[in-house]
């Protein structure tokens, strides 16, 4: 079952590679997902924890979690990308910055990295073996690197190199943590343990504390890298923005979740050996400077695409906050990724229809949107209010949780921090993403080339929107359990 | 301590000056190849080994990183024409006195851990240290893309020197899928290289500053 998981998108990218007609790997990539997001509905009602490969796999609380984020996300963009693959099949296309031709890498790549992408976050999910957790990592890496160059020309190739270099140099640190650990493993009874998760958590009182330590330090820098917390945040910005907007909402929304789980995994190894509070210091640390680094930079910020990227900077900031301050604040950051992702992604593919029609990633050049594209328009509105974390959307139920878990805690200045912080971003996001809904649009306005907007592009982030929407009214109580769980095992949160 | 041992680890050291002071970007190549192929026989040489599996291991790993790897790094050199780091952004006198320091550095950082396993590890420890320095330097440092290529691959070199040291004998399973992660790493790179060559008609990595804030 857990093999199916890894295997059927692995193979299935492998196959796309060779498919020449397009039809055909689009009706692939969408089977693909929908067969994933199958597997991982049926593995909610098997019994956890599932393992396999003697105890290297395993789906627990926390990985099925993530792990149903990925495949919903992929699901959606899959489907999401039937209609973002249409029109790029003309080439070249112009640039409408700069005005030069471009053409796009064939679909066949596109879709066979991002099947290839799929199968590493799933593997992400469920390793329980800290060296194949790291391998799968860099996996994501190497398969999402192609999918930024997509569209060819120097910015995209630009933001590709830079990704790739910073995260894999990032990543080598957090292979050294690995070193670190498997070194501190050894220091008591002079042999190394494997770096199993459960073995880990078993002998984790006679690891050496020092070791441990610097373990979790390089790990945190590692996967910080990889989820975008400031200051190792300065590839995502770039990736973001270039990347065609589906990619875009895939690295937002499951990616940067799946770095996430690796710190958690290693958090609650600290947890597990009396070092908690080493590690919860830290991850405030963190987290309250990435809040900080991304409010500043979502000032005066005028590219909608990279004000989203700022923007996921800010939420991996308050989900490393959330953890760091634990208890009740542990759980609403992980109820936080759920929310997070779900409405972000949404945000990425209404920004693709945006700048579609509009041709500009420029907040200033595309104002009016309700005017020009209503459904859309009414989109954006609706997700912008619910990443700034207004009332009634997910996202206001888990910051109020963290929030409340900071006030528990007695820390004011974590909750000084957070507020001044979460102030800013909602002040700046507002102030340039609602000037795009309403406003003029510019002279003369773009003209939309069907009467009504395609339904593959507005079908699914109404979709994510009216999820985020649900959650922050009602969550569903299968979800709650298994978040709850997924926060008792991680920290012993409740 | 055996006396070709020691020899082995100060030969590690010099090749980390001579990647800091060549312009030449084959001599660098070669250096990273000749280190990774030292790093290999230093893990046969560590006291303890048995011939057995995990030597196969070893010989394999050792193959891919100093054969394999920079035969990819060469093609990039082939593919690009480009064979000198000219102008980097840290002249190379300067880089080598840079390196002396990171050296003093790595013996002043590793003092105070307390290493658990006794034998290699004592000396090794600020050896690894000084070559991840040298990787991250080389990547910050120097303009050329392949460069940065190198500087990766000699970060990897010294996390393996770092598995040497401490005799960690992760799992073949484990060790493959890094080796493949690395591999395809660089292979990645390189069909960027190419790209970057073929869009800007060089590959000076400070052209790329398009993107900022």
């Amino acid at each position: 079952m857990i093999w199916a998981l890894i295997l059927v998108p692995a193979l299935a990218g492998a196959v796309s590679f060779f498919l020449k007609s397009n039809r055909l790997g689009r009706g692939l990539l969408v089977g693909t997902a929908a067969a994933h997001f199958g597997l991982v509905m049926a593995v909610w009602n098997l019994p956890r924890p599932l393992t396999t490969a003697s105890g290297w796999l395993a789906v627990d609380a926390a990985s099925l979690l993530f792990l149903t984020i990925c495949s919903g996300l992929f699901l959606s963009v899959a489907l999401y990308s039937i209609f973002y693959l249409e029109p790029s099949r003309k080439v070249p296309v112009k640039d409408y910055l700069e005005g030069f031709q471009f053409d796009n890498r064939p679909d066949a790549i596109f879709i066979g990295c991002l099947l290839l992408f799929l199968a590493a976050m799933s593997t992400v999910t469920v390793a329980q073996h800290l060296g194949v957790l790291w391998v799968a990592v860099e996996a994501t890496t190497l398969a999402s690197a192609p999918l930024i160059y997509h569209h060819r020309h120097h910015r995209s190739l630009e933001a590709a190199w830079k990704y790739l270099l910073i995260c894999s140099v990032g990543i080598s640190l957090a292979l050294i943590g690995n070193f670190f650990l498997a070194v501190s493993t050894a220091s008591a009874s002079g042999r190394e343990m494997s770096l199993m998760m459960p073995v880990l958590l078993e002998h984790a009182a006679e690891l050496s504390p020092e070791w441990l330590k610097a373990a979790f330090l390089l790990m945190l820098v590692g996967y910080g890298t990889k989820m975008g917390l400031a200051p190792m945040h300065s590839w995502l910005p770039d990736a973001h923005s270039e990347a065609p907007s589906p990619v875009s909402a895939l690295l937002s929304g499951a990616l940067l979740n799946c770095a996430f789980l690796a710190i958690l995994r290693m958090q609650t190894l600290l947890e597990a050996a009396g070092l908690g509070q080493f590690g919860r210091d830290k991850l405030i640390f963190f987290g309250l400077l990435s809040m900080g680094w991304a409010a500043m930079m979502l000032i005066s910020q005028t590219e909608y695409k990279r004000m989203l990227a700022y923007s996921s900077v800010e939420h991996m900031g308050v989900m490393a906050v959330g953890v760091g301050v634990g208890g009740i604040a542990g759980v609403g950051a992980i109820f936080h990724s759920v929310n997070h992702s779900l409405a972000k992604a949404a945000l990425f593919l209404v920004a693709g229809n945006i700048l579609a029609l509009y041709r500009s990633k420029d907040a200033r050049n595309t104002r009016g949107l309700l005017n020009v594209l209503p459904v859309s328009g009414a989109l954006w509105l609706a997700g912008i209010l619910a990443i700034v974390g207004s009332p009634p959307f997910g996202l206001f139920t888990s910051e109020l949780m963290i929030l409340k878990g900071a006030i528990a805690s007695g820390r004011w200045w974590v909750v000084g921090g957070y507020l001044a912080a979460l102030g800013l971003a909602f002040a700046a996001i507002a102030w340039v993403a609602l000037r795009m809904v309403y406003g003029q649009p510019p002279t003369p306005p773009p003209q939309p080339r069907r009467a009504r907007e395609p339904i593959f592009s507005i079908a699914m982030p109404v979709a994510l929107v009216v999820c985020v929407l649900i959650l922050g009214l009602w969550v569903p109580r299968p979800l709650w359990k298994i978040i709850n769980e997924a926060a008792a095992m991680l920290g012993g949160w409740k | 301590m055996q006396s070709p041992y020691d020899l082995m680890v100060i030969l590690l050291v010099l090749l980390n000056f001579r990647l800091l002071g060549a312009s030449q970007l084959g001599a660098c190549v070669n250096t990273v190849a000749v280190q990774a192929l030292l790093i290999g026989l230093l893990a046969l040489l560590t006291p303890g080994v048995s011939w057995n599996w995990m030597t196969l291991m070893v010989v394999f790993v050792t193959l891919i990183k100093a054969v394999v790897l920079p035969a990819l790094v060469r093609r990039a050199m082939r593919e690009t024409g480009v064979v000198q780091e000219i102008e980097p952004f840290v002249g190379y006198t300067f880089s080598i006195l840079i390196g002396t320091g990171m050296l003093v550095l790595s013996f002043l950082a590793v003092r105070p851990l307390q290493v658990p396993l006794d034998g290699a590890a004592q000396v090794l420890v600020p050896v690894t240290l000084f070559t991840m320095l040298t990787g991250l330097f080389l990547i910050v440092a120097r303009r050329k893309a392949i460069t940065q290529v190198l500087g990766f691959l000699t970060m990897e070199n010294s996390i393996y020197l770092f598995g040497v040291a401490f005799a960690i004998q992760e799992s073949w399973l484990v060790q493959t899928g890094v080796l493949l992660d690395v591999f395809a790493a660089v292979f990645v790179m390189g069909i960027m290289i190419h790209h970057i060559n073929r869009e800007f008609d060089n590959i000076d990595t400070d052209r790329l500053s398009n993107l900022r804030d």
